[in-house]
């Protein structure tokens, strides 16, 4: 019967081909070409929030007859909606209007927070940033502003939250 | 005889056949790499296992401990803990090529339909499966490259609409990416991969002697090379994470997080199709239109008497044995199940009641292809002897999937075709040559490279009497020869027959 393994130095020649080759693909291809995620003189501005926006409606005094109805372990005086106010925030850079982006509340019955994610890429360097947020459908304006001049290093991350105990927008 | 997988059929399968001969000029078919796809990415993922353990024993599962523990590995242990590491990442960018070199040997050798369905679709989640390990692994280093990639991913990730918070909040700043969330990261990249490994038990679970090891001499070929690269080019560490700014440059691994520049350099929404639109497509081939499958294997109970053979050889694992309806205690009967047989009719050639000695008029056998029964082919063969006025007649055996032996066609030859070679008793051999053929010339596929698997080598171990049914004793070995003759190999074949020829005539002559 044939014997289907070859023996020659051709044969071990070409394995030894064939496995470097193999190596080389892993060995280059596992490092190579380096990949810049930003570019030199870049830096980026996150800006993200999870936040829930106030009550779309006002809470009310439950009438006598409404109570009534109720089981006695839930006759609450007051009755709040359960829907929640989308949450609206606009990104200026150097006065230019950069982002603006309205988050619904999440939830089936829309009485979940708001959340928000997004990059913006600007040049590294002074730049004049201004931020406002609103969180209550019943009011018009932004309730909460913030501006300043900050200056960014190359490849630097800024990043622009949402934390209403902290008095509002925060920047780290 | 329709040949489905002809010479001049689709050009890229032509073309996957010439570079996979090659490869036989250097490996030999039996241990040609490209036969040995899936058991080289088991040995891949044994490597991935064993160096993942040891690096586990030393990875500190802290966000603030884990890329100290890494380094630190590497530098106290360079000759063992560096070059785990450096076999871990390495044995991944392995794992995933001869995953992608297996689903497209496999899609263009047509192997995703009919009875291959099941292989096929257990298989396309575990491309997934890899892919979410080898990304995961890079973040648990958390280094510059794992805080590119975990953000890279939740980004990718937020672009579905599947969460009410955004995944990369996690990643927002180093006080976001406490403990807590880096034992998770570590759980998912030790789960998903056991997972994996349980995809990868059912994806064999039709397979009979599914090989999880290569054979031992490309065994050690794979490993030695995965060592030398890694002794040769060590897997470094960028910078420790720091969420305060982006990594400028990075040492992409491209074979593993290829993701990333892509959704960056389109959309995440784009990548997102491309992924999901890829695996679609891996699901939906086995159910677009296709040639109707072949009639599979039945059973004569009166003539099977339970020997198991043709459960032992089906490629398959087509057949079971199940009580013989004669209702002898402890008697038993193939059965054939219709959804798993491939109809190669290797079961066939594996039964004893095969053989054309018995003086029925009609050959009946225990378990038989209906589309080109026993019976019949002992009728090709009388006739096609009787046809032949050569002094000294050869009959060439030979595989409807493999070298074409109608190529053959001479005055001395009587040339017939099988479904697989597998297919043939032994004893047809030894009946031709006492029917007056001079010599016998068996063509199978290359080794390794057998459409149903195992034919190839089912036929060659029954030749040499090292498997039932085998070739008996006293059949002169000089008048028999055996041909590994796949696809296009006409040429080989026809070698072959010059030398049986030759044998032949120095035997009359002497």
């Amino acid at each position: 019967m044939p014997d289907a393994r070859p023996t020659t130095w051709r044969a071990w020649t070409g394995q030894v081909l064939l496995y470097t080759m193999f190596a080389a693909a892993i060995g280059v291809f596992s490092r190579w070409p380096v990949y810049h995620p930003i570019g030199d003189d870049q830096a980026l501005i996150k800006v993200s929030l999870t936040h829930a926006g106030k009550p779309l409606g006002e809470c009310r005094a439950q009438t006598e007859a409404e109570l009534a109805k109720l089981p006695p372990n839930m006759r609450a005086p007051t009755k709040c909606p359960r829907e929640r106010s989308p949450v609206t925030i606009e990104v200026d850079i150097n006065g230019t209007p950069a982002l603006r982006r309205v988050a619904a509340p999440s939830g089936l019955s829309r009485d979940g927070a708001s959340a928000l994610y997004q990059r913006i890429v600007i040049g590294a360097g002074e730049q004049r940033i201004a931020v406002r947020v609103n969180d209550d459908a019943r009011q018009t304006g932004f309730p909460y502003q913030r501006e300043a001049t900050v200056k960014l290093a190359p490849a630097q991350v800024l990043v622009i939250d949402f934390d209403a105990e902290q008095g509002g927008i925060t920047w780290q | 005889m329709q040949r489905s997988n002809d010479a001049s059929g689709p050009a890229l399968l032509a073309a996957w056949r010439r570079v996979e001969h090659g490869f036989d000029a250097a490996f030999g078919s039996a241990r040609n790499p490209l036969r040995q796809l899936g058991a080289l990415g088991f040995l891949a993922f044994w490597l991935l296992a064993a160096s993942g353990i040891y690096l586990y024993v030393f990875l500190d599962t802290s966000a603030a401990g884990a890329y100290r523990s890494i380094d630190q590995l590497a530098q106290q242990q360079p000759w063992l803990g560096g070059v785990l590491r450096s076999l871990h990442r390495y044995a991944a960018d392995a794992f995933v090529i001869l995953m992608a070199a297996h689903v497209a040997r496999e899609w263009l050798h047509g192997h995703y339909r009919g009875f291959r369905r099941f292989s096929w679709l257990t298989g396309v989640p575990l491309v997934g499966l890899a892919l979410v390990s080898a990304i995961g692994g890079f973040w648990i280093h958390w280094d510059r490259l794992g805080q590119y990639s975990a953000i890279a991913s939740t980004e990718w990730i937020d672009a579905l609409p599947l969460l009410s918070s955004p995944l990369a909040r996690n990643f927002l700043s180093s006080d976001a990416v406490n403990d807590r969330l880096f034992s998770l990261l570590v759980f998912v990249h030790v789960g998903v991969p056991l997972l994996l490994l349980f995809g990868l038990w059912f994806h064999i679970q039709r397979l009979t002697r599914a090989a999880v090891f290569p054979p031992r001499s490309l065994s050690a070929g794979l490993l030695v090379t995965l060592l030398l690269l890694a002794l040769v080019l060590p897997v470094t560490s960028h910078a420790p994470a720091d969420l305060a700014s982006l990594p400028q440059a990075l040492r992409l691994d491209w074979i593993l997080l290829f993701v990333h520049p892509l959704a960056e350099a389109t959309s995440p929404i784009a990548a997102w199709a491309v992924v999901a639109g890829g695996l679609a497509l891996l699901v939906v081939l086995p159910f677009m239109p296709q040639p109707a499958r072949a009639p599979v294997a039945i059973v004569d109970p009166a003539n099977c008497n339970g020997c198991r053979r043709c459960f032992a050889d089906c490629p398959f694992a087509a057949i079971t044995m199940v009580p013989h309806p004669n209702q002898r205690i402890g008697k038993q009967m193939a059965s054939v199940d219709a959804d798993l047989c491939a109809g190669c009719g290797i079961c066939a050639g594996a039964c004893p009641s095969s053989t054309p000695f018995r003086s029925a008029t009609e050959l009946v056998t225990g378990i038989d292809m209906p589309q080109a029964t026993i019976g019949a082919l002992r009728g090709r063969l009388q006739h096609g002897l009787a046809a032949l006025k050569a002094e000294r007649p050869i009959v060439v055996f030979g595989c409807d999937r493999g070298a074409r032996v109608e190529s053959l066609a001479a005055p001395d030859v009587a040339a017939i075709s099988l479904l697989c070679t597998g297919q043939l008793p032994p004893s047809f051999v030894e009946y031709a040559l006492r029917d007056g053929a001079a010599a016998v010339l068996v063509s199978a596929c290359r080794e390794g490279g057998c459409e149903f698997r195992l034919g190839e080598r089912w036929t060659d171990e029954r030749l040499r009497g090292a498997r039932e049914p085998h070739l008996r004793a006293n059949v002169a070995r000089e008048q028999v020869s055996l041909a590994w003759a796949g696809v296009g190999d006409e040429a080989t074949l026809r070698q072959a027959l010059d030398s049986l020829r030759c044998a032949v005539g120095g035997l009359r002559h002497a």
